[in-house]
Parts: structure tokens; sequence; C-alpha cells
């Protein structure tokens, strides 16, 4: 459980004449997780130590002038930069007492914000949308600077974000009620334009949070009527192109928070880790319509962690620097330190005493048996040396290329020439059986792929999986390699052929077959058998409703009409077509064929568990649909399991369901469009339960049939032998 | 006590009759069944449901229908006679033909001076009841199609008939048909099969309740004609009525097997507008419900399972008596098996015809529980048919095995039976004393010299027998002038004394030696269902209907000591809850303190040297006894040896040489002879 705990106050604000701002421009973190910089909205910067709650240094501009953007800490130089009446940037050190006197330059054109990061290099944003290097910037302070945004777009707000090793900055701005995302980086130069599905019209994002996880941005909004939307970036695919062309950015509804009467006015949410948000400036859910609470919410299971109520007015400002909230109010400007501990339905349930023990259960907890097996010489990047050495104990009398030349041949050689030659060599008898020569060719295939984004050989690829000498410990990355080329063909294939393939993995091919659309996946060529299979399937939708297992579909939906109908709207505009919409398959037929073949791989539960929680609530919604499609089928009548298709066990999609609403049953109960297909599973569960229990009893009647004393057949006639006593 | 091997007996193939008719005569309590073969049975319901008489049937004579006239019992059947039965001598005082075809019901009124018989060419004859004899008078109107039910109105005026698709009253004083009610025939496919209404009930009220073949009971408005209520109660016929002497309930017995009871209540708490309102249903047969009676406290019921059924109504009887639990009555309360003691031979009695059994044999000793291996099997040596139309109504078989003897209503039979080796000689005696004409008892002496028969008038005759001729040899006669057939005849061991009881419970001693009645056991009220006399001690036990147990001295001519003593101390009542009567007795003449008897659920020998249990002690405490070592067991034990292991036993005796011959016949097999009742839907089927 997220915790708030006892607040203390950093310092007094200074009301200003405009009552609806605070004072507070900025705070930035210094050099340490216990040093900010508060910039105020007038002149002054003053330096914090926060566990003293006192400041070490204040600087002031001349009267007349103000601060346009919050003070940055160059951690590189230990300087401290502002912007002063927009254009006039100003450095100066910890020991300078005046920052008349320290370095001054003017630029030409206005400047937004000064963003620096914690080891990088401080970054210069033009209102205009344009960046530069403050170094760079500052070598020629006159230079031209362009106009990226359009004619009335304007930035509403920034922040930058280090990924990987690539610095960005991410702004957010609007334009006539139009809201975008730039996302720039630098060394190399990318721009991206995003831009935001619109929420109802007059709607634009009161607060923007932005944080880097897994490889992806994650662009967290919050809109006045409470809906909390998130955003994934893909920080790895972001073309090169410049950003002219807006392209739309998909979100997923975090959250819907109680908002009360009317919408919001000033509130901010923030992101504090994968599954927790801050909010403050939205009602608490229990305590009346004051909008005065600084809240943590659990985006996983949409649950209230934590609440606080703030004295005085609110401003909807909120920072978070190393698990301290800095939230101005009133009169003050609070720390609020803060844990959240890794979610768990367990906790969440509150079942969980020790939370910290509790440790998160990261990919790389899984065990390969690469690691177990070959220690660090399996690597995925282990040296040519070693496999020469290898490869050179094997048979060089082959007349063409050999093995070893060939695994040369392929680290440089063109794409056509390099499946000619592999396609060559495994034609050749000698290699059918030679497991490690396989091993070695896709591996290097597969480093020089994901090193060279050009270079792909997908069927050559699809013909080495299919020797079935492969598995997945030999070459770790392919699996990934191919959904990262969306070569849906060959994960089908090494789903199907890979024996050892992780629940991590196997989730991340679960994600990306129930995420991608369905165009994609109808243009993905598929094992011709399962699709066979599915079509069967779906062909028999129009078959009759019938009972089985003493389960009657039909009298489930009046059941749950009934129990709905009180309900949402997302149930409200299905509910003519209900009986259809459970006979009709929810996702695409290759769609469908992708995701039987991840039913179909081997897993533990408890590896694959904390995989699946990953899974947004809307794919899980849509992943049990699927689930629930295929088991209405396997239960009717005459289902063609016969036929040696492959397909999933009727046993395989059950423990799926069971998974899934293991991982995610909190999340599924408080989203309301799952309140349907929860229902309808609990009535599943229902009649099953129902039936084991008389089947027990028939059972245990029969029992009570076999113990019943056999009366001695005495027959006709007999002499015995009775005492009396 | 001692171990005992018993020759466990089940293939004799006792099969009862269906039951066919009821009539209960409320006054004297008695209720009459007359079963498929003809045989009428009269039951003591006044004396624990005991089966005091039992008239032979006859071939062709099957009775539909049985009415009460006071104390007068009149019969019809198909054979389209009435008949009258004669309850003193046990067989048919007189028939009358009724020139109307095969006679479906016969309906007594109220006054019980007029009998109406309905026939099969539609005719409803009314008969004059006279002192002797009954007088046809005349012929209601008739119609056309057979009539299947009657019923009068209290008053004696109207009389309601059941016929095919309708029913129609008459004017008792006229003869005219003055109403016709329609009756509905089934839906569906029954539609065009027409309807039989097999039962009417003419209440005082002017109310008809009529029960048909459709599975409807009706009930009419009898001034107007018109239908009241319908209550469908079940898919096969209704087949029996029955209303009750206050008309506040009637059943209906259905094809089905199920009692459906019907109350005249209101449907509301505290109104008084009172209508008939099904309320309960009994399921306690398993075949079709041919006959009810409905008596104040319970509703009596029988049918083609062939079992009585007495379901006392838990509203009418206080709880827990002996009143107020369910009794099935499968075998009849008197001995059918008679066992040859000294040559081990079992006579079985069938009412066709006689078999006679000679006992297996097996050699060695085996502990107790021991199946001993059987060197021979049981063997049937005579199957004797009866001759005429008469059915048999007792039969004996000599001690030694030499003679049998069987009677009907019109005769007696003696046989020489001569065994050497394998060949088995059966010789009719051809003269038999004049005065044998007719037994209602027959026993042979322990010696086989003389063959005692019950005649009329209580009075025993003793034959002397010889192979050449048999001798009358004197007639015993009791000095109470009862007119009650005889029902027990017993002999002592030592062929001193005869013990005989009739139904009036008169327990009449001769001695044999004197030829002349010796003593007359004070009478009890409840009637005698089984005596024996002791052979060493000259004691007479008498085990009573209500379950009492007495032991008079014949020598003192007065109860004993021990008699005393269990009449102060009081039986036990689990004892005295059992509800089949005692139908044997006999002792062990090595030890004369022991009295062997049983009933159809229990062997039990009394040991009249132990002390008698307390009612707090068990009285089943033979396993207890079991488990407990030697010492303590005596203390433990009590006079009431109880062993529960033979069922439906039919008879128990005690051969000579110290072996029981249990005789049971199984319910079981007994209902696996039965025809497959209607079709009835089961779970599971």
């Amino acid at each position: 459980m997220a915790a708030l705990y006892e607040g203390y106050t950093l310092c007094g604000l200074v009301p200003t004449q405009d009552l609806s701002n605070s004072c507070i421009r900025g705070i930035e973190q210094e050099r340490d997780s216990d040093h900010v910089l508060v910039t105020d909205s007038t002149r002054s910067v003053t330096l914090y130590k926060v566990s003293d709650q006192k400041p070490l240094g204040s600087w002031t501009v001349k009267q007349g002038q103000t601060l346009t953007c919050s003070a940055v800490f160059n951690s590189q130089t230990k300087e401290y930069v502002a912007v002063s009446d927009n254009k006039m940037i100003r450095i100066w050190k910890e020991e300078d007492i005046l920052l008349d006197k320290a370095f001054k330059a003017t630029v030409s054109s206005d400047i937004w914000r000064v963003q620096s990061v914690n080891g990088g290099e401080p970054v210069v944003l033009f209102q205009r949308g344009a960046v530069r290097l403050l170094d760079s910037l500052l070598s020629a302070p006159q230079q031209p600077i362009e106009e990226v945004l359009a004619q009335e777009e304007a930035i509403r707000w920034s922040t930058n974000i280090v990924a990987e090793t690539q610095q960005f900055v991410i702004f957010t701005t609007e334009q006539k009620g139009d809201n975008f995302l730039y996302l720039q980086g630098l060394n190399p130069n990318t721009l991206q334009r995003y831009r935001l599905e619109g929420e109802e019209p007059g709607l634009i994002p009161l607060s923007f949070s932005a944080s880097y996880r897994d490889k992806h941005i994650c662009l967290l909004y919050l809109y006045p009527n409470g809906h909390v939307y998130q955003s994934v970036v893909p920080v790895r695919g972001l073309g090169t192109e410049e950003g002219t062309h807006a392209l739309p950015l998909p979100r997923s509804l975090q959250m819907a928070l109680p908002v009360g009467e009317g919408l919001l006015e000033a509130a901010t949410a923030l992101v504090l880790d994968e599954a927790h948000v801050a909010v403050v400036g939205v009602p608490h859910p229990s305590a009346g319509a004051g909008k005065d609470f600084l809240c943590i919410w659990n985006t996983n299971f949409q649950t209230l962690q934590a609440g606080k109520e703030m004295a005085g007015k609110i401003y909807g400002q909120l920072w978070c620097y190393s698990n301290k909230l800095f939230i101005p109010h009133g009169k003050t400007l609070s720390v609020i330190p803060f844990v959240c501990p890794k979610s768990s339905l367990a906790s969440a349930l509150g079942k969980l005493r020790q939370a910290k023990t509790e440790e998160s259960k990261a990919p790389a907890s899984v065990p390969s048996w690469n690691n177990i097996l070959h220690e660090e010489k399996a690597q995925p990047s282990r040296t040519v040396e070693t496999r020469k050495t290898r490869s050179n104990r094997k048979t060089q009398s082959t007349p063409c290329l050999t093995t070893d030349q060939v695994l040369e041949f392929i680290k440089t050689a063109p794409v056509e020439d390099v499946q000619k030659e592999v396609e060559g060599l495994l034609s050749r008898s000698d290699m059918q059986d030679s497991q490690p020569s396989v091993g070695q060719l896709v591996s290097i295939l597969v480093s020089r792929s994901l090193s060279d984004p050009a270079f792909y050989t997908p069927s050559t690829l699809a013909q080495l999986v299919q020797t079935q000498c492969l598995c997945h410990s030999v070459c770790p990355d392919f699996v990934l390699l191919a959904l990262e080329r969306k070569d849906y063909f060959l994960c089908q294939l090494c789903l199907q052929f890979f024996p050892d393939i992780p629940e991590a993995v196997t989730c991340a091919c679960l994600k990306a077959f129930i995420s991608m659309p369905d165009v994609d996946a109808e243009k993905a060529s598929l094992d011709p058998d399962s699709i066979s299979f599915m079509e069967t399937v779906t062909s028999r939708e129009r078959g009759q409703v019938g009972l089985q297992n003493g389960f009657n579909s039909t009298s489930l939906n009046e059941e749950s009409s009934d129990g709905v109908s009180g309900g949402d709207a997302i149930t409200e505009d299905e509910e003519k077509p209900s009986t259809r919409s459970e006979q009709n398959c929810p996702v695409g037929l290759h769609k469908a064929v992708l995701l039987n073949e991840v039913l179909q791989t081997a897993y533990s539960d408890s590896f694959l568990l904390p995989h699946l929680k990953d899974l947004s609530s809307q794919h899980v919604v849509l992943f049990l649909q699927y689930l629930q499609f295929l088991y209405l089928k396997y239960s009717q009548d005459a289902f063609p399991q016969t036929h040696g298709l492959r397909s999933p066990s009727l046993a395989q999609i059950m423990d799926w369901v069971c998974l899934v609403l293991d991982a995610h049953f909190t999340v599924l109960v408080m989203t309301p469009e799952a309140k349907g297909l929860l229902l309808n599973l609990h009535n599943y569960v229902k009649s099953q339960v129902r039936l084991v229990s008389e089947l027990g009893k028939i059972e245990s009647s029969l029992q009570a049939l076999h113990q019943m004393k056999v009366k001695k057949d005495v027959g006709q006639y007999s002499i015995e032998v009775i005492e009396l006593f | 006590m001692g171990e005992f091997t018993v020759h466990r007996v089940r293939f004799f193939d006792y099969m009862p009759s269906a039951i066919r008719a009821m009539a209960f005569n409320p006054r004297t309590e008695r209720l009459a069944v007359a079963r498929a073969d003809g045989a009428v049975e009269i039951f003591n319901f006044a004396d624990n449901y005991f089966q005091e008489k039992v008239i032979p049937g006859r071939d062709g004579g099957t009775v539909e229908a049985l009415c009460w006239v006071g104390p007068r019992l009149f019969g019809a059947g198909l054979n389209g006679a009435i008949t009258e039965y004669d309850l003193e001598n046990l067989r048919p005082r007189y028939s009358v033909e009724a020139y109307g075809g095969p006679i479906w019901t016969v309906s007594g009124d109220s006054a019980g001076t007029m009998l109406a018989v309905g026939c099969e060419d539609g005719t409803v004859k009314m008969f004059e009841i006279l002192d002797e004899t009954i007088r046809f008078q005349r012929n209601l109107e008739r119609q056309k199609g057979r009539i299947i039910s009657l019923s009068w109105h209290p008053s004696g005026a109207l009389i309601a008939a059941g016929m095919i698709d309708m029913i129609r009253i008459f004017d008792a004083e006229t003869g005219r048909a003055t109403h016709r009610l329609l009756v509905e025939r089934g839906a569906g496919a029954s539609k065009s099969r027409e309807v039989v209404v097999w039962s009417v009930v003419f209440l005082s009220d002017h109310t008809i309740v009529s029960g048909d073949s459709a599975g409807k009971v009706q009930f009419w408005d009898g001034h107007t004609g018109t239908l009241v209520r319908t209550h469908l109660v079940t898919k096969w016929d209704v087949l029996a009525l029955a209303v009750s002497q206050d008309e506040s309930s009637v059943v209906a017995g259905t094809s089905e097997s199920i009692v459906v009871q019907f109350q005249f209540i209101s449907s509301t708490v505290g109104r008084q507008d009172n209508e008939w309102v099904r309320t309960r249903t009994f399921k306690n047969h398993s075949h079709d419900v041919r006959a009810l009676v409905h008596t104040e406290t319970a509703v009596v019921s029988g049918g083609m399972d062939t079992q009585l059924v007495v379901r006392p109504l838990l509203d009418k009887v206080e709880k827990n008596t002996q009143e107020s639990s369910l009794r099935k009555i499968a075998f009849p309360h008197r001995s059918l098996v008679c066992c040859a003691k000294k040559a081990g031979l079992l006579l079985f009695q069938f009412p066709e015809h006689l078999e006679l059994w000679r006992l297996g044999e097996s050699e060695g000793h085996g502990r107790a529980g021991d199946s001993l291996p059987v060197k021979r099997k049981p063997e049937k040596l005579i199957h004797l048919k009866r001759k005429g139309d008469d059915h048999i109504r007792c039969s004996a078989v000599s001690p030694c095995g030499g003679w049998l003897v069987y009677a009907t209503v019109s005769g007696v039979r003696l046989y020489r039976i001569q065994h050497d080796n394998n060949n088995i000689g059966v010789t009719k005696v051809s003269k038999l004393p004049k005065s044998l004409c007719s037994a209602h008892q027959l026993c042979f002496s322990s010696d086989s010299s003389k063959l005692f028969a019950a005649s009329g008038l209580s009075s025993v005759v003793v034959v002397a027998l010889d192979p050449l001729e048999c001798k009358h040899l004197h007639t015993l006669r009791p000095k109470s002038g009862s007119r009650q057939p005889v029902h027990l005849l017993c002999v002592s061991d030592d062929g001193k004394w005869l013990a005989s009881a009739n139904t009036d419970c008169e327990v009449h001693v001769y001695n044999l030696k004197k030829m002349k009645l010796h003593c007359k056991v004070p009478v009890y009220s409840s009637c005698p269902t089984a005596i024996g006399i002791n052979p060493v001690t000259s004691n007479l036990v008498t085990v009573h209907a209500d379950q009492q147990v007495f032991e008079f001295s014949l020598q003192q001519k007065e109860y004993t000591e021990w008699s005393r003593r269990l009449q102060q101390r009081g039986l036990h009542p689990v004892w005295l809850q059992r509800d089949t009567p005692v139908a044997h007795i006999t002792f062990n003449p090595r030890n004369p303190a022991h009295i062997v008897l049983h009933d159809v659920f229990m062997l039990c020998i009394i040991d009249q040297s132990l002390p008698l249990p307390e009612a707090r002690t068990p009285l089943l405490n033979q396993m207890m006894l079991r488990s407990l070592p030697e010492a303590e067991r005596s203390r433990q034990s009590h006079a009431f040896k109880i062993c529960k292991s033979f069922q439906h036993l039919l008879s128990m005796t005690l051969l000579d040489d110290q072996s029981l011959v249990a005789v049971e016949r199984p319910l079981l097999d007994i209902v696996s002879q039965l025809p497959a009742p209607v079709r009835q839907k089961k779970f599971a089927t």
C-alpha cells in the first residue's frame, strides 16, 4: 500500500496578485535529492536543503526584471541557469551573490524553458518549438532560431528525459483545441509529432507527466473530466523524418477519477512509478466535493492508496523528487514524503504484511537455460573467437562454403546472398542434424538483424526454425526480433517449435498479438493448419445454442443482461446483439490463430503471473472475451476437436482464463466493460460448480450403493447354526 | 442358552392373492377383504387387526364387491350371483342368481333392508333383505351400458350409479333415473377412449363424488346434476373411493399406487364456506390400489400388491401410540405350514394343492454363524392337487409323516403315505366317518394315532386312525355353546390334553384320556393367536392378539406363578409394540422352561427360569450379550431371547432332533412375482 507520511513546510509563499496561481514557477532538483532549487514567479531563486528545511542561498534579479522560467542546476559545471524576461539567459555559481554581476547572454527568440537532467547537458526549449543545447546556443547567442510550431500553436508543458543514452525533450502544444506531443531527440536530432486523441470538445489536458520505462516513454495526462490517459511511445522505433506529419497517439484510459460536480480546474496527475499516480486537486472519493486533496492512486487496481487533505488553496502544482512530493498550498510549500511499494493483488487486498520483502520479479529473474547450462559462453554477445574455435573442429571437407565461411559471410553480405548461402547450407544433408551449427547460424543472423535494421531474412529464419534444432535458449533474442519486425509467421513458428520459451517472452508475444491492429494481423501469412482450425471454429458461429453440462447459454444471457441492465454505457450498446456477440469471435482470424499459439505454449503459473500483470485492462478484457468465445465453442456439442489440427485444449483455455483473472482480478472488477464478461464467467463457474456438486452427490450415492451390505444370498435352502445367549 | 441348527427354508412359493374389494363394518369394527382368488378374510380392527376368519375361495368365484348389512356380509362377483357368507361356519351360506350378467357392484342401504346390485346388462337390481335370505324385488330403469359402481344416498331415497361416460341418479322409490351426469373423457389421445366411472360416493348433502378411468376425482351437486369441482389426481385410473363416516374426508385410490385424501374444509381459516380440498397423498403400495376403506382413524387400502395397509390419519389418533403406526399386513395370521417333527417333513398349503417336502441333511457341526454343508438336498415328495372347486382351507401332516389330511369347505380328505426308501405311496382313505364332513382346523396326535378336526359349534371331532378303517371316536363339545369357529387346535406331546381356541376368545381344554372337557381357560378380551401345551409341566401357554402371554396350569386350573408375575411386571413395551401376532408356540422337551415362539419378524425363546426384562433394559439384547464375557452374560440376560436373523417367517418348529425349521418367504420374492405396475416416471428413467 502506498502511503503519504506527515509532511513539513519548506517555505512560506508570498501571495501574488493573481490568486489563481501560486507564486512558485518551478522546483528543480539540485546536486542531490536533498537539495532543491525553488524559483518563484517574480524574480528570486532560492536553494533549500530539504531535510533541514532551510535555505542555503538566494538570488534575485533586479527590480523590473522577472524570471520567466525556473532555474535549473547544471550538474556538469555546477552552475545555475535561469532565464529572465524570456530572452536573457543568466548563469551563475553558488558563490555568486549578485545575479546582476553574473554571466548574461541575450538570445534572439523567446525561450520557453531551460531543461536539465542529472548527468545531462542543459537544453533550451524556445517558445516556437526549437531546441538547442545550452553550450551551442551560448557559442552564438544571436543565431537564428527556426520556428517549429505552427501559427497559434503554443507550448503548454515540457520536460526532458534521458532514455538509454539519448536525451529527449518532450513538450506538448495546443493549437485551436487540438493537442500535440513533440518528442525531440538530441544527438542525433529526431523529432516526432503526435496528435493526442481528443477528449470531449473543449477539454484540454490539465497536466502531463512523462516517465521512461521499458524502452518506452509513457505519457500520463489528466483531463478536467477526471479521465487519466496513458500513451506509450516507443523510443526505439522513432523515425528520423521531421515532425510535420502528426501521428495519432494511441491512448488507454488508466483511470476515471471522481470529479464531483463540474470539471477540474487546477489539478495535476504525476506518475510516481509504473503503478502509482499522485493526484492533486481532485476530490477524495469519500470526502465530499472539496478538491484540496493529495491522493495516490494505483492505476492497476484503480484503487485509492492514500489521501491527504491540504490546508488552504491548492494550485494544481506538484513536483516529485526522490520519494518526496512538493506541493504549494495556501501560503506554504509543503514537502510530503511517500512510499509506493510494488503493488500486488495481495497487497491491494491487504494480505501482504511485509511489502518490502517482495521485490519486483523482473524478466531477468526468469531462469534461462542459456545462463545455467552455458554460463557466459552462450551469452548473445559471445565472441567470434569462441565460435571460430568451436566450428573449426567441425568437418571442413565440404566442397562449397564451409559453415565457418558462411558464418563469416553472414556478418557482412547483403540479404539476398545470405539467404542463398544459408539455404544452400541447410540443403546439405550433414546440416540436418548438426544442431550447434544451426544455433550459430541463427545467433549470427539474429545479432546482425538486431544491429542492422535493414537486414532481415524472414524466410531463412523460418527455415531454420523448422529444422526443429533450435530452442529459445540458443538464441534468446530470436522471438523478440521476430516481434520487433512484426514477422508474425516466425513468431508462430517459434511458439510452435521452441520448447523453452520463457514466460516473459510468451507474455511479450501475447501483448504484441493482442494489441496489434487486425489489419496487421491479416497481412501476416500463417500456418495454414491453424488457420483452417480457426476457420472451422468461426464457421460454426451460427450453430445452435445448446445445453452443455447443464449450462444453457441463452439462460445465461438472460441472467447476465439482467445483472448488467442497471450498469454502464458499454454494455448498453451491445445489449441487443448480446447473443450474437458471444458467438462472434472478438478478434480477427489471424489474431486468433496467433493467440491460440500462445495458449498452447508451456508455462509455469508463478512465472507467468507477474508478466501477465503488464497487460492493460483493455487487452485483458479482449483476451478474456476471446477465451470465453473459445470456451463457448468448445462447450458446444460435436465440437471438431477430433481432427488432428493443432488446437488449444479446453483445459489450456480454462487455465488461461484462471491466470488472467488471477493477474487482473481487481482491475477487471473495477473495469466497467469487463462487468458483463465477469458475470458470464461467474455463471460458467456457478453452473460448473453446481454440476460438479451434483456429480459428487451421485458419486457418493453410488459409492454408498457399493458399500451397502450385500445380504448373503442364502438361496432356497441352507442349514445354519445360530446361537442364543 | 445354546446353539441351534436351523433349516432355513425358502422354497415355499407362497403367493398371496391380490385384494379386490373391501368392506368395513363400523359397528363391529370388522373389515372384510375379498381377494382375487375369491377368498374372504375378516379382520378384527378392535383387536390389533387380527385376522380372525378366512373363508376360502372357489374356482370361478371371484368377488367384485363386498357389503355389510348389519352383521351380515354379502358379496357378488362376475359369476352373476349374490352370496351371503356364513361367518360361523366360514362358508358361503347361499347364493342368489341375479340374472343380469356379471355383477360389478353391491351396495346396501343404510336401513339394512335393501341391497342394490349393478349388473353388466345395465340394470340396477333391488333385493329385499329377509332374515334368512334375500329376495329380488325389482329393477330400476334399465340403462345402456354396464353399471360399474353404486352408492345409496344415506336417506335411502336415491341411488347414484357410475357407468361408462356418465353417472345416473335413480329415484329408489320409483326406479326412474332422475339425473344424468356426463363425465368428461381424458384429454389428448385418450379422448377417444370411453371413461369408466369406477367408483361413486353419494353424500348426505347430495354431493356425489366420482372417480374415473381418466384419473379424475369429481365432485357433483346431486340436486342439480352439475359438476362442482374436478381434481385431476393421476394420469391413470382412480379405482376406488371411500368416505369417512362423518363425511368430512374422502380418499381415492389410483392405479398409480397412490391414495389421495380430500377433506371438506374451509380454504381460509375462520370462514364457513367449506369446500373439498385435496390434502394428503399416501404412497404405501407398489401397485394399483383396488379397494379402500375410510375408518374413523385410518385409511385402509389394498390392491394388486396383496398387502393390506392401515395408514393412520395422524390428526385423528394420538401420536406415538400403537394406533398411530403404519401397518402392513402381508402374511396370513395362521400357519400354512405343517411340520412332521419326527419325520422331518414339511407340508405346504396352497389354495390349489399341497406340497410335502423332506428336509435336507447335513453332516458335522459348525460354530454359530456358520452355514453347514448340505449333504442331502431337500426333496419334494408329494404334489397333491385338491379335488373339486373349493380351495383348501386347512391341512396337516402327522408327526410320523404317515398321514396327510386337508379340508375344504365341502369336505375332508385323508391320505395314507407310505415311504419305502425311494418310493412313496399315497393312498386316499376312502371311508371316513360321516361326522368328519368339514373342518376348520386339523391336527394329529403326537403318536399319530388320532386325528382331531375342529367342526361346527366349536366342537372337535376325534377320529382314530387306522390304515384299514378310520373310526369316529368322540365329539368333544364345549359347554359355552359358542357358535364361533375354532381357529386353533393343539395337542400335548404326551397325548393327554387337547386345547382349542375359537374366535370368541374362548380356550377349551379337553382331557383326551377321559374324552371330556377338562376346563375352560378364563376368557381374555383379545383373541388367542397361538396356543401350546408344555408336555412336561402340562401348562397351557396362550399368546393373544394384543401380544399378552399367559401360562395356565392345567393341573391346578389356574394361571401359573410365572404368568402372574409376568402380568404384574407387565410385558416389555418393545414386545407390545410388535405388529405381527405370534403364530406358533412349541416347547423344547429337553428344557421344559423354554417356550419357543415366533412371529413374522422374529424368533423368540422365553426362558422361564430367567428374570423378566425390566422396561428400561433393552429387550433385544442378544448382540450385547454376545460381546460380554461369560460371567457378565448371565447377570445381564433376561427371559426373552429374541433372534431377528430370520425375516418374513411363516413357520418355526422345533424338530425332535433339536434342530429348528424356519420357513421364510421374503417379501422381495413375492413382489418379484407380481405383474408390472403401471409405468411411472421415475428419476433418471
